[in-house]
């Protein structure tokens, strides 16, 4: 088991290298040079040669790409071209509300793909079974931004003024200016340091700092402005989520051992809950981290449709204005987050089911 | 359990066990595609499928009959309307003294109706375009990967662990940023994402036909390996790449519409439904006609073409041949 997880691993860092590399130089294939980008009018010839002196990209290349890693492996992802401010910082700022989004996606999905899987399973063929799948041919088929804008239409126009209204774009009301609980709580922190950062990250996510703030009031408010993106994004994962525990319930439910359970007298309930679940549940584990990388996309077009500053909308910025710093720096991230995720799943699979071997 | 690095789709993993097995292979093969078709037509989300990719498939070919007006026509001046005007349905009690436009005017009074009828041109083109080319490449490699084996199957295999190791839609987006907006990019970067997928099935369904009696009696009678390749293993891998295909167009359609509203993917004025839908969204409040109607064309092609994969995958899926 041991031996498997550090193959694994192992053979994990090449896929990361190879992630860094290709976006390093997809990056730098974008046409139109940063300068002209980033400086307009102001790019004089002396002006760009002094710009691309500062950010080094008058090295060569292969320079470059050895300067970048190396400072990666110092916890530096470089400078936005755009606003000079360090990457990590505008991570900081922008990476907790698409973690926010896409965890309560990913929970929406889960919680409720899971039991509807296993409610069509059981009753096979019914009207609720057939509801149910209909329902998820349909959720899978929705484009997310569609979907994103007539919820908005929906609870923001049609249900206004009624207890449903909710709140149609943005992460805070105007004017809710959130404390980060270091604040609250008189800790001095310096911001510049690795521990500092580490904590305005944390306080960046604003309805786990509004929870152990105490402050009900921002929680709640920041907790209706993430409800719809939330279901707009998890649509697709939830049908997708939905089916795969109905056909792979349905599968385990055919097999000899659950014919000897029943044989053997166990109530239906006992069946599926103590011998039939476990086992069916492995698909869907591997299946939830797959969603991973559509959340990721589709977080981008969900950002977009309810204006929310996150990592999609950053990134989908910063490539219109060929800020190499910020798209490497995100991408890079968001890459190794979905390999590393990848990695978690296919280790679970051992404590999930003992009888897989790893060879 | 193979050394990859992504976790393995279920999807894709039972596509893969879909490669058939040594004993089983093509002894009649009409028979086995006519029971395929008898079953894929026995069941009900089949039809439904194929009579809601049929309706597009109508609009697209036969839109300059369908469609009372042009896709970029613009009404004003030609008749007595206004910008965003609401749907007009004479059927439906509208004043027979006003012209009928059943979906209402855009923002450049144009008849939505028509351009939504045109923009199935786009989206069904688009969508079979991509699938095609990401078939023959995405096969072509896989092919080339399980049938030689050793390191360049390994070179090929990790490549596409890479590609697989990107969130699928952000690295359309990334390439469509390198090469610039517009719907023959968008066909790229949607073909190169999903490369990977054909790559991994053919080269299993390769794997596991490559060493049989029929395919060593080739090879022995001096067969050349693209001959043995594409006259003996592709026709038993065809049946999981047509199922992937099918269920790869829709979301090859639903990418593209993703793409064009961000105003990465087809440009204006262009009747494409995601780019129609990014320029209407800021009206979604005031005249939420110009943000459904598109989006609701969108999702019947999609939901179509999930419907017909799903179909065939049952009808040709091996395993539930009982």
């Amino acid at each position: 088991m041991t031996s498997y997880i550090t193959r694994r691993i192992l053979l994990a860092i090449p896929v990361l290298i190879g992630l860094l590399v290709v976006t390093f130089f997809l990056v730098r294939l974008i046409p139109g040079d940063p300068c002209t980008a980033i400086l307009g009018e102001k790019a004089t010839p002396a002006a760009c040669r002094s710009f691309d002196q500062r950010y080094g990209l008058d090295d060569p290349i292969p320079v470059q790409l050895v300067i970048y890693v190396k400072q990666i492996f110092q916890g530096n992802l470089g400078d936005s071209l755009q606003s000079s401010r360090p990457v990590t910082q505008i991570m900081v700022e922008r990476l907790p509300l698409t973690i926010e989004l896409t965890v309560t996606a990913l929970f929406l999905a889960v919680l409720i793909g899971i039991p509807l899987g296993l409610l069509s399973a059981r009753r096979h063929n019914s009207a609720a079974d057939v509801a149910t799948m209909t329902f998820a041919n349909i959720g899978v088929s929705m484009p997310v931004f569609w979907l994103g804008l007539l919820l908005q239409y929906l609870f923001a126009l049609i249900l206004k003024d009624t207890f449903f209204a909710l709140p149609p774009s943005g992460r805070l009301s105007a004017g809710v200016l959130p404390v980060p609980f270091y604040e609250v709580w008189g800790w001095a922190v310096n911001t510049h340091t690795m521990w500092g950062g580490f904590l305005e990250f944390i306080g960046e996510f604003a309805i786990f700092n509004a929870f152990i703030t105490g402050d009900w009031h921002l929680l709640w408010d920041a907790v209706t402005h993430l409800i719809l993106p939330g279901i707009a994004l998890a649509t697709i994962p939830l049908a997708i989520i939905a089916r795969i525990t109905r056909s792979s319930l349905l599968e385990v439910l055919g097999k000899d051992y659950i014919r000897t359970a029943r044989a053997k007298g166990a109530l239906e309930r006992r069946v599926v809950a103590k011998h039939a679940f476990r086992n069916a549940m492995l698909p869907v584990v591997t299946i939830v981290g797959l969603q991973l990388g559509l959340l990721l996309g589709g977080a981008v077009l969900t950002e977009t449709v309810f204006n929310l500053s996150g990592v999609g909308k950053s990134l989908y910025e910063a490539i219109t204005a060929r800020d190499y710093a910020v798209i490497q720096g995100f991408v890079v991230v968001i890459a190794s987050g979905y390999v590393i995720v990848n990695l978690l799943v296919d280790i679970s699979y051992g404590f999930l089911d003992p009888r897989i071997r790893y060879e | 359990m193979s050394d990859r690095i992504s976790a393995s789709d279920p999807e894709i993993e039972r596509l893969e066990g879909m490669a058939p097995e040594p004993g089983q292979l093509l002894d009649q093969p009409t028979s086995v595609w006519r029971t395929a078709l008898r079953r894929f037509l026995h069941r009900k989300i089949s039809i439904a499928g194929m009579v809601l990719v049929g309706l597009m498939a109508v609009m697209a070919i036969f839109a300059p009959l369908i469609a009372p007006y042009g896709p970029n026509e613009v009404l004003i001046g030609k008749q007595d309307v206004r910008r965003f005007e609401d749907p007009c349905i004479h059927l439906l009690g509208c004043p027979e003294s006003q012209p009928q436009h059943i979906l209402g005017l855009d923002e450049n009074v144009r008849d939505l109706f028509s351009r939504i009828v045109y923009g199935s041109r786009v989206s069904l083109t688009l969508g079979l375009s991509t699938v095609t080319v990401a078939i023959v490449i995405g096969a072509a490699l896989g092919a080339i990967a399980g049938y030689r084996g050793g390191w360049v199957d390994n070179i090929l295999m990790r490549l596409m662990d890479v590609v697989l190791g990107f969130p699928g839609f952000l690295l359309a987006i990334a390439i469509v940023a390198v090469l610039g907006p517009g719907l023959r990019n968008t066909l790229i970067a949607l073909a190169v994402v999903t490369i990977p997928q054909y790559a991994r099935v053919m080269r299993a369904s390769v794997l596991s036909i490559k060493e049989v009696d029929y395919v060593a009696a080739s090879r022995a009678l001096g067969a050349s390996s693209s001959r043995i390749l594409l006259t003996r293993i592709a026709p038993n891998a065809i049946t999981p790449l047509i199922v992937l295909g099918t269920l790869g167009i829709a979301s090859a359609i639903l990418e593209a519409a993703g793409l064009g509203f961000l105003g990465l993917g087809a440009q204006p004025p262009l009747a494409e439904w995601g780019t129609m839908l990014a320029e209407n969204r800021n009206r979604v409040f005031s005249d939420p006609h110009l943000v459904f109607f598109p989006g609701l064309a969108i999702m019947i092609t999609v939901l179509g073409f999930n419907l017909i994969g799903d179909g065939l995958r049952d009808a040709l899926d091996p395993a539930l041949n009982e």
